[in-house]
C-alpha cells in the first residue's frame, strides 16, 4: 500500500507499484485530463507536476511520487482561471485538443523558471509537448500573453 | 433539394428534448452521392429544438477532431436562426444514415451542410414570428426575431423564443420557396470569430475524448496484431503473460478475410483491469506467426519498381494535342523524378474505443470520423443488424483520415460480445505507427519540352502509387480516377500538348487516406516541376507559375478525356485559373515576394495548388545555416475557400497545415522491411516540434461570395513545393525525394 498527494488530497493505492503515474491518474483515480499519447516520455500530453515541476507522468512508476506533490490539471488552479487558461481562451488556441492540457502544464511549470520567457526560452520549454494539429504558433503567443498578465 | 418537416410530435424528439418542445428536422438529398437516401423512410437529418426555458439545442451531426465542424456547422443555423449562441446547447448525434453523410472526411462539413442549416434555421425563425404574431393577432410582417425573442416591431411587445416554443411547434414548416434568408450584413456570428464550443472544457481537461470514456464493470484490451499485413495467429503461449497482476485472460482474435476493408487486423487480446496491466501483459505473450502474403515487402526494392514503372509509359488518363511531337519541335527537353514516401496519421490519440455488447445490441464510444462505418463494421464483425449497433461520437484526439478506418472499433465490439462486459480496447503509439492505413508511396516521373524562352509547349507527367482502393477490393493495380484527380489529371496549367498517365503498383500494407490524400505527391512534383522550369529558364518563379496557368479562364476537364470526379459539382465548382492566379497574386503581394530583403542563408519559395475546390498559394521562406540546418522564419498563405463561417477558424486550420506540410516535408517516413514497419514511436517517426515549427504563419483570406469550399486539407499539398522552392534558391541543391531529413543541403 502506497500514499500519494494528489492536488492536496491524500490517496490509498494497492496496486503495482510499478504502474506509470499516468495509469494510476487515469484508471484508477479517474482523473481523465492527462493524456496518453506515446508511453515513452516523447510527447509530453502525460505532463503532470511533481512539486510544482513539469515531469512526464507515463514514465514515473507511482512508487516514485511517494512523498511527492501532485498537480494535475484538475488540480492547477482551484477556480479554473490560470493565467494560461485564460490566455489559451483569449487567443482560441486549441484544435483538436488532446494535446492542450499537457502543454498548459509544461508552460505553467515554464513560468515559474522563467516568469519572462523568450522565444528561445519558449522552444527549449515546450519542445518536448507535441502538437500533432500544429498549434505552436498559438501556444507560444498564449504564453507570452500569460506572462504579461502575472507580470 | 432539401426538406424541412416539424418533428415536435415525434416521441423519441420528445425524450431528448422534453415536452412542449419545438423540434425542427430537416432531411437532406443534397447530391447525387446520397441518392440512395430518395427511397428511404422519411426521418428527420439536422435538428434545431427549443426548450421551453428557451435553450436552443442544436445536433451536431458531424465529427470534431479539430476542425470546428461541432461548432461550426451548428452555428450557420443558430445564426440564421436568430439564437443568441450562449443559449444554445450541442448536442452531438450518434451514427445513422437518417443523418446523412456523417463521415467527417475530405473537408466538406461547412460546404455541405451550409444550406441545409441555413434552411432550418430560416424556417425555424419564420415559425416562431408566425407563432408570435397569432398570438398578438398582428401580421407576421410586423413581427421580428431578434436574438433569441420575437419583437413587435410597432409596439415594444416581446416574446422569447421559450415561450414561444409550444405554440410554433404546432405550426406547419413554410415552404421552401417561402424562406427569406439573412443578408450578409445581417450576420451576427458568422464571419466573426467565434470560440470553439468546447474550447473551456479542453484547457480544464474536462473534454471528453475517446480516451476517456469510461463504462461501469469495463475491462481494458491490448491487442498484439500480426507484425506483417495478412498474418495470422498460428499459436501462442499465454502463461507468462496471465500472471501479470490484474490480468485476467487472452482472447484470440480472428485474421480476417480479404479483401482487408475496415476488418480488424486479427491476433491476441489480453484483458486486464487497467490499461498498463494489459500492456505489460502483452509483452509476455509468445506468438508463432504465419507471416502471410506480405513478408517480402522491402521499402528500398518496392521504391525502385515504382520508379521503373514511372519511367516507362502507362495508362492515358488525360491528353491535350501531342505530346511527342510537341517533345520533338521543343528547344529543349528536362526530365525530373521524384519520390514521396509512406506516411503515418499519428493523431495525437492513438485508437481506442469502448464497446458494450449486451442482449444482441452493441453500444460503442469511439472517437470516429465516420460512426455509420463503425455500424457497418461493427454489425458484420459481431453478426447484428446495424441498426443494432449504436455508435456515440466522442472528441476525437485528432484524426487526419485516420479515424474514419473503424478497424479499432470492431475489435472492441468483437471483445466485449465474447466476455459478455465492456471494454475498451487501448492502442499504443506503437499500435498505431505499427497498424496504421498508411498515405501511399509514390514515385513520380515529369518531362517538359520548352521554346527558347523557356515556356512548355510539350508535358508529360506520370504517377505510380499503390491505390486506396486496393484496401477493399482485390486486385487493385490502378490509381482511381478520384486519387489522379487529386492534383494531377486536373492541373491548370495552360499548356499545348499535355498528357497525363498512371502505371500500375501492387499494395502490401494498408493504404488510406491522409490528410490531403493523393494531392500530397502530386503537388510535390508538378508545383516542384514547375519550380525548376522557372529556374532553368532564369525566370522569377511567381511570374513564370502565372504564365503557365495563363489567362483566368474555366478549365474545361472533360473536354480532354479526363474522368475527373471532383470533390462537388462542377457546374458549381469549376477548375477556375482565375482564381488560383488572384491567391498567387495576393501572396505575392503580402508576403513581399520579389521585395522583401532577406538575411544571408535565407530565401523563399511559391507554390499554388487547388484542392478541395479551394485555391491556395503558399510562400515559405527558409533559412539554411553554413552547417545544413534548416528552420522556417516564415509562411505566408492566401486562400479561397468560398464563403466561410469563421476566419479565425479558417486562419487556424492553415496554421496547422503549414505544421502538418513542414512535419512530412522536413521529417516523415514510413518504411518496411520484410513485411514489418520499422518506425514505431515518435523517436523513430518524429513529427514536427515547436522549436522546428514555422516561426510565423500569415493567412490571408480571399472575400468572396462563392460557394463554400474546404478548409481542413488545402493547407497541405503546397507547402512541401514551396519549402523545397525555397531550399533551391537558398543552396542550389533541388530536393526530389521526401522528407528532406538526412539529405546534404550544402
Ligand atoms: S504520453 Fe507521456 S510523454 Fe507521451
Ligand atoms: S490540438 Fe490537436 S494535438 Fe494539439
Amino acid at each position: 500500500m502506497i500514499t500519494l498527494k494528489i492536488n492536496g488530497a491524500q490517496r490509498q493505492f494497492d496496486g503495482d507499484p510499478d504502474m506509470p503515474l499516468l495509469w494510476y491518474l487515469r484508471d484508477v483515480a479517474g482523473l481523465t485530463g492527462s493524456k496518453f499519447g506515446c508511453g515513452i516520455g516523447q510527447c509530453g500530453a502525460c505532463t503532470v507536476h511533481q512539486d510544482g515541476v513539469a515531469i512526464r507522468s507515463c514514465v514515473t512508476p507511482v512508487r516514485t511520487a511517494v512523498g511527492k506533490e501532485i498537480t494535475t490539471i484538475e488540480g492547477l488552479s482551484g477556480s479554473g482561471d490560470h493565467p494560461l487558461q485564460k490566455a489559451w481562451a483569449a487567443l482560441n488556441v486549441p484544435q483538436c485538443g488532446y494535446c492542450q492540457v499537457g502543454q498548459i502544464m509544461q508552460a505553467a511549470s515554464l513560468l515559474k523558471t522563467k516568469p519572462k520567457p523568450t522565444d528561445k526560452d519558449i522552444d527549449d520549454g515546450m519542445s518536448g509537448n507535441i502538437c500533432r494539429c500544429g498549434t505552436y504558433q498559438r501556444i507560444r503567443a498564449a504564453i507570452h500573453m500569460a506572462a504579461k498578465e502575472k507580470a | 433539394m432539401n426538406r424541412i418537416e416539424n418533428s415536435s410530435r415525434r416521441s423519441f424528439l420528445r425524450q431528448a428534448f422534453g415536452a412542449g418542445a419545438f423540434v425542427l428536422g430537416a432531411r437532406i438529398l443534397p447530391t447525387p452521392a446520397f441518392a440512395a437516401l430518395e427511397t428511404a423512410t422519411f426521418s428527420p437529418n439536422v435538428f434545431v429544438g427549443i426548450k421551453s426555458d428557451g435553450t436552443v439545442l442544436i445536433v451536431a451531426h458531424r465529427s470534431e477532431m479539430g476542425t470546428s465542424s461541432r461548432t461550426m456547422v451548428p452555428l450557420i443555423l443558430a445564426d440564421e436562426m436568430e439564437a443568441d449562441w450562449k443559449r444554445v446547447k450541442i448536442e452531438q448525434a450518434i451514427g445513422d444514415e437518417k443523418y446523412g453523410d456523417q463521415n467527417t472526411d475530405g473537408s466538406h462539413s461547412v460546404r455541405d451542410f451550409w444550406s441545409v442549416m441555413q434552411e432550418c434555421g430560416a424556417s425555424a425563425r419564420q415559425m416562431l414570428e408566425q407563432a408570435a404574431a397569432n398570438q398578438w393577432k398582428v401580421p407576421v410582417s410586423e413581427c421580428k426575431a431578434t436574438l433569441h425573442q420575437v419583437v413587435h416591431t410597432t409596439s415594444s411587445k416581446k416574446l422569447g423564443f421559450g415561450e414561444l416554443a409550444a405554440a410554433a411547434a404546432k405550426l406547419p414548416v413554410p415552404d421552401k420557396s417561402k424562406l427569406v434568408f439573412k443578408k450578409k450584413a445581417e450576420y451576427r456570428y458568422i464571419g466573426k470569430d467565434i470560440p470553439v464550443y468546447d474550447l473551456a472544457d479542453i484547457t480544464h481537461g474536462k473534454a471528453v475524448f475517446g480516451m476517456d470514456a469510461k463504462v461501469d464493470g469495463m475491462v481494458y484490451a491490448s491487442i498484439e496484431h500480426p507484425p506483417v499485413f495478412g498474418g495470422k495467429v498460428m499459436s501462442f503461449d499465454d502463461k507468462e503473460a496471465l500472471q501479470v497482476k490484474g490480468v485476467s485472460r487472452t482472447v484470440e482474435i480472428p485474421a480476417f478475410k480479404p479483401p482487408h476493408g475496415f476488418q480488424p487486423l486479427g491476433g491476441v487480446a489480453v484483458i486486464a483491469d487497467n490499461t498498463w496491466a494489459a500492456f505489460q501483459s502483452r509483452k509476455k505473450l509468445k506468438i508463432t506467426w504465419d507471416p502471410g502474403p506480405n513478408a517480402s515487402y522491402t521499402s528500398s526494392e518496392y521504391k525502385k519498381q515504382l520508379q521503373a514503372t514511372a519511367r516507362k509509359p502507362g495508362t492515358v488518363v488525360r491528353n491535350v494535342g501531342d505530346v511527342d511531337k510537341g517533345f520533338a519541335g521543343a528547344a529543349k527537353t528536362m526530365e525530373a523524378e521524384y519520390y514521396v514516401p509512406h506516411l503515418a496519421h499519428a493523431p495525437m490519440e492513438p485508437m481506442v474505443t469502448v464497446a458494450d455488447f449486451r442482449d444482441g445490441k452493441c453500444t460503442l464510444w469511439a472517437p470516429t470520423q465516420n460512426p455509420q462505418a463503425v455500424q457497418d463494421t461493427v454489425a458484420a464483425a459481431v453478426g447484428i443488424d446495424k441498426k443494432n449497433v449504436i455508435c456515440n461520437v466522442t472528441l476525437l484526439g485528432g484524426g487526419f483520415g485516420r479515424k474514419s478506418k473503424p478497424d479499432y472499433c470492431a475489435e472492441a465490439a468483437i471483445l466485449s460480445k465474447q466476455l459478455g462486459k465492456p471494454v475498451k480496447v487501448v492502442w499504443t503509439r506503437e499500435d498505431d505507427i505499427h497498424f496504421d492505413y498508411y498515405h501511399a508511396v509514390a514515385a513520380l516521373y515529369m518531362k517538359a519540352g520548352v521554346d527558347q524562352k523557356g515556356k512548355p509547349v510539350a508535358w508529360l507527367q506520370r504517377s505510380v502509387f499503390p491505390s486506396i482502393f486496393s484496401t477493399f477490393a482485390p486486385g487493385v493495380k490502378a490509381g482511381s480516377a478520384a486519387e489522379l484527380g487529386m492534383g494531377f489529371t486536373d492541373t491548370p496549367y495552360d499548356i499545348p500538348n499535355h498528357r497525363v498517365e498512371n502505371g500500375e503498383a501492387v499494395n502490401h500494407v494498408r493504404i488510406g487516406w491522409l490528410r490531403s490524400v493523393a494531392n500530397i505527391y502530386h503537388a510535390f512534383a508538378v508545383c516542384s516541376f514547375a519550380d525548376e522550369l522557372a529556374n532553368a529558364a532564369g525566370r522569377d518563379s511567381k511570374d513564370y507559375l502565372l504564365e503557365l496557368i495563363g489567362p483566368p479562364r474555366l478549365v474545361d476537364l472533360k473536354a480532354q478525356g479526363v474522368d475527373y470526379p471532383n470533390m462537388g459539382p462542377i457546374e458549381k465548382y469549376p477548375v477556375d485559373a482565375g482564381r488560383l492566379r488572384k491567391v498567387i497574386e495576393l501572396v505575392a503581394e503580402k508576403s513581399g515576394w520579389g521585395k522583401r530583403k532577406l538575411p544571408k542563408g535565407h530565401a523563399l519559395g511559391i507554390a499554388a495548388h487547388r484542392s478541395f475546390l479551394s485555391y491556395i498559394a503558399t510562400v515559405v521562406e527558409v533559412a539554411v545555416s553554413p552547417d545544413g540546418k534548416i528552420s522556417i522564419p516564415r509562411v505566408d498563405t492566401a486562400v479561397d475557400a468560398g464563403m466561410i463561417v469563421s476566419p479565425d477558424r479558417v486562419r487556424s486550420q492553415f496554421e496547422g497545415a503549414a505544421v502538418f506540410g513542414a512535419s512530412l516535408a522536413l521529417m516523415g517516413e514510413i518504411t518496411a522491411t520484410a513485411g514489418k514497419i520499422d518506425q514505431s514511436n515518435f523517436n523513430n517517426y518524429p513529427v514536427l516540434r515547436m522549436s522546428e515549427a514555422p516561426l510565423e504563419t500569415h493567412v490571408y483570406i480571399v472575400e468572396t461570395d462563392q460557394p463554400p469550399a474546404g478548409v481542413g486539407e488545402p493547407g497541405v499539398p503546397p507547402f512541401a513545393p514551396a519549402l523545397c522552392n525555397a531550399i533551391f534558391k537558398a543552396t542550389g541543391k533541388r530536393i526530389r525525394e521526401l522528407p528532406i531529413k538526412g539529405q546534404k543541403l550544402v
